[in-house]
């Protein structure tokens, strides 16, 4: 206490006393039985999701009526071969030891190495590269440390490369295998002599794995993108391939696996070609390249269902219109009355159904084109009334008034064309709000009939 | 149309007394059957119209939890024609539930009747012979067993029928089909460009060895859909008559948009931005 007022702390016994309330009240909720509470707060104090130990068979004493006692007694293990005695305990039960080999004996396994004896080396494994001497060493190196090449060429006293004492062990065993062989037939399975040891190639793929090790970051982002760039070329070649058009230039053939960066700038060049090409060729003639390379893809086919072929021609017609144009196709047919699939597919009424979907596209179209003109044409009477800001995002706004039209002003008949006018609660006309900044609508413009 | 260079051509003069030996890219001929199955019709597209899908009876008084329906699929030439010439079996998968879910209908009338409660979709794969196509086509088809508007008790008389029309299209086909359904009423062959000659017709051979495949008296028969593609067209034609009228009128407006002189634009209001 007089501690604390010489320091300068705070008395604050409270809190701690409610600790020591607290705690208690926690601990008598979940102190476990059968295990302390120190250890049942090792795990962190909660019990476990899916307990591993029965809790309540831990304090399990042994069946009583077995007499349990441990003793230092001497054992053998099969797998010495000299005659050290060694010791450990023993759980004797009831005055009888434990009977059987020493349990750890049958982990002691080791390599088959074939031992050539010299008159099969003199016949079939002279080698200019290797002496006799040297050859028996690598064999007892071998079975010594069950083929750990590693370790063998460590050891071995002249210098020799990890791969040409593999190569040498494995001919050489290889070679035994097949002279003592009654019949090739037989050793034809072994496993030595189905796949031999390629040098070079062990060479080859160790080095390229140590090159793959030791890549730097930034080798492997530009190989990533390497990659990539291939792929995006195969595929435009595909691309090309199947498309009839001759004007498409096909990219020059490269393929994947290549790894040198040479190719980089090359690679980024060709591909870019091919979609400005693309870009710049006119819609129709893009479309008609989808048509007859989908008419191609469907030729290479064997068979396939009517149903499945429009699908395809109307995805390529579609293909240079984003999802809202598709959906206002979709809509005008409806409004048409003409079912979005024909309930009769015949090849005539898919060729007239696709015919009918390509012509309301371009119905769309030049409704568009229209209203840019219209409104371009009246930026330009108001233009001397707005700001200039104003002006320049009118223009904008033509542009984006695409969003939420709908062809009301074509009325096809029928009772949906009026109800969605009656609906729709468009923002003020044309006529109501001319030439007013910018900023003070929200929405679009909605043409009506009368505008046109 | 890119052929591979090996393909064969269609023999001027016809007979085949002595067809070469072509060999398909990655196939080769073994016995001398398949020789026609190698060589193709050029430019000739054949097409079968079908007509797939179920028929449901409630079975009322008979109805029980768990079989309140009795139902058929099927797959029939559009025109109640024998498919067995162009079909070899039909395999119709369906729901697990059911016993051995997968049937094979090994000839024409190519159909499976069950009883059960639920719908579901039901897989239909359709092999062919194996001079037709050697890769199986596949439909699938929603098993409906409750009428649309579902006012009273089901009728046991009535029963609930869901057809859909669609054609099979072989755009390749080999002599030998060709030659053996270029009369069949199943097929549907195209005008022929002038200069075509024709391969020597085969008999018509019945390929199930079992009776008729047609469904022309089949006992549901009254019950089956009638589809018929002048409708359609009428309605297609009316649409695309309207739409062309359209863009017409469009177009005009278009060009005496383009035809205006343009107003004098302030020079200002470029400037900006």
């Amino acid at each position: 206490m007089d501690a604390k007022d010489i320091l300068g702390l705070p008395k604050t016994p409270l809190p701690i006393a409610q600790e020591k309330k607290s705690r208690p009240h926690k601990d008598s909720q979940r102190k476990p039985d059968g295990i302390s509470r120190e250890v049942y707060a090792l795990t962190g104090g909660v019990a476990p999701l899916m307990p591993s130990i029965d809790v309540s068979q831990l304090k399990r004493r042994p069946p009583s009526d077995e007499k349990i006692t441990w003793q230092w007694l001497p054992f053998t293990s099969s797998a010495r071969k000299d005659n050290l005695q060694l010791y450990h305990w023993v759980r004797v039960v009831n005055g009888v030891p434990p009977t059987g080999d020493y349990s750890f004996a049958k982990y002691n396994k080791s390599v088959d190495v074939i031992r050539y004896t010299d008159e099969e080396y003199a016949k079939y494994l002279t080698d200019p590269k290797w002496t006799k001497e040297e050859t028996d060493q690598l064999f007892d190196l071998c079975e010594r440390f069950d083929l750990r090449f590693i370790i063998i060429a460590d050891r071995f006293p002249t210098p020799r490369t990890v791969e040409e004492l593999k190569d040498r062990y494995y001919s050489a065993s290889r070679a035994i295998l097949v002279a003592r062989a009654p019949s090739p037939g037989e050793v034809a399975s072994h496993p030595l002599v189905k796949e031999p040891y390629n040098v070079t190639q062990e060479i080859e793929r160790k080095r390229a794995l140590s090159m793959v090790l030791s890549q730097t970051k930034h080798q492997e982002r530009k190989d990533a993108e390497v990659l990539a760039e291939a792929k995006r070329i195969a595929e435009s070649r595909m691309a090309a391939r199947a498309a009839e058009e001759p004007d498409l230039p096909v990219p020059p053939d490269i393929g994947p696996e290549s790894a040198e960066r040479a190719i980089g700038p090359g690679d980024t060049i060709s591909p870019s070609n091919v979609q400005v090409h693309a870009a710049a060729a006119a819609p129709s003639t893009s479309v008609i390249a989808d048509n007859s390379s989908t008419l191609a893809s469907l030729r290479m086919l064997k068979v396939y269902l009517r149903t499945y072929a429009l699908e395809q021609m109307v995805q390529a017609a579609s293909s240079s219109a984003g999802l809202r144009t598709i959906k206002r196709v979709e809509q005008t047919l409806q409004d048409l009355g003409i079912n979005l699939k024909p309930k009769v597919p015949t090849k005539a009424v898919c060729a007239e159904h696709l015919e009918l979907r390509k012509e309301i596209l371009t119905l769309l179209n030049l409704q568009k084109q229209l209203q840019y003109k219209e409104a371009e044409g009246s930026s330009f009477r108001d233009g001397s009334y707005g700001d200039m800001p104003g002006t320049a995002k009118r223009s904008q706004r033509a542009v984006d008034q695409d969003r939420t039209f709908v062809p009301d002003t074509i009325s096809f008949g029928g009772d949906r064309g009026v109800k969605r006018e009656q609906k729709r609660k468009g923002p003020g006309r044309a006529s109501e709000t001319p030439s007013s900044p910018a900023g003070a609508h929200k929405r679009p413009r909605k043409m009506k009939a009368s505008d046109l | 149309m890119p052929h591979p260079a090996s393909e064969a051509q269609v023999e001027d003069g016809g007979s085949a007394s002595k067809p070469q030996r072509i060999i398909k890219l990655g196939k080769t001929t073994e016995d001398g059957d398949k020789k026609g199955t190698n060589k193709r019709v050029k430019d000739i597209e054949l097409c079968i119209p079908i007509v797939y899908g179920t028929i449901a009876f409630y079975l009322g008084r008979k109805a029980s939890e768990s079989q309140s329906h009795k139902w058929t699929v099927y797959v029939r030439g559009a025109t109640n024609e024998d498919l067995g010439a162009v079909i070899k079996h039909v395999v119709f998968q369906l729901h697990p539930s059911f016993n051995n879910p997968t049937r094979v209908v090994e000839s024409p009338p190519f159909e499976l009747s069950e009883c059960g409660w639920g719908e579901f979709e039901i897989g239909i794969s359709l092999f062919f012979h194996s001079d037709v196509c050697d890769k199986k086509l596949d439909l699938f088809h929603f098993l409906k067993l409750y009428p649309e508007d579902e006012s009273g008790p089901q009728s046991t008389k009535k029963p609930v029928v869901m057809e859909s029309y669609n054609e099979i299209v072989f755009p390749d086909p080999s002599e030998c089909f060709f030659a053996r359904v270029q009369n069949h009423p199943a097929v549907l062959v195209p005008r022929l460009p002038s200069g075509f000659t024709l391969p020597a017709p085969a008999p018509v051979e019945n390929m199930n060895g079992k009776g008729r495949g047609d469904t022309k008296d089949h006992p549901l028969n009254h019950w089956f859909m009638n589809f018929s593609e002048a409708d359609e067209l009428l309605k297609l034609a009316s649409a695309r008559q309207q739409v062309q009228a359209h863009i017409v009128k469009l177009r005009r407006e278009l060009s005496v948009i383009d035809g205006m002189p343009q107003p004098l634009k302030p020079a200002s209001s470029y400037e900006c931005t």
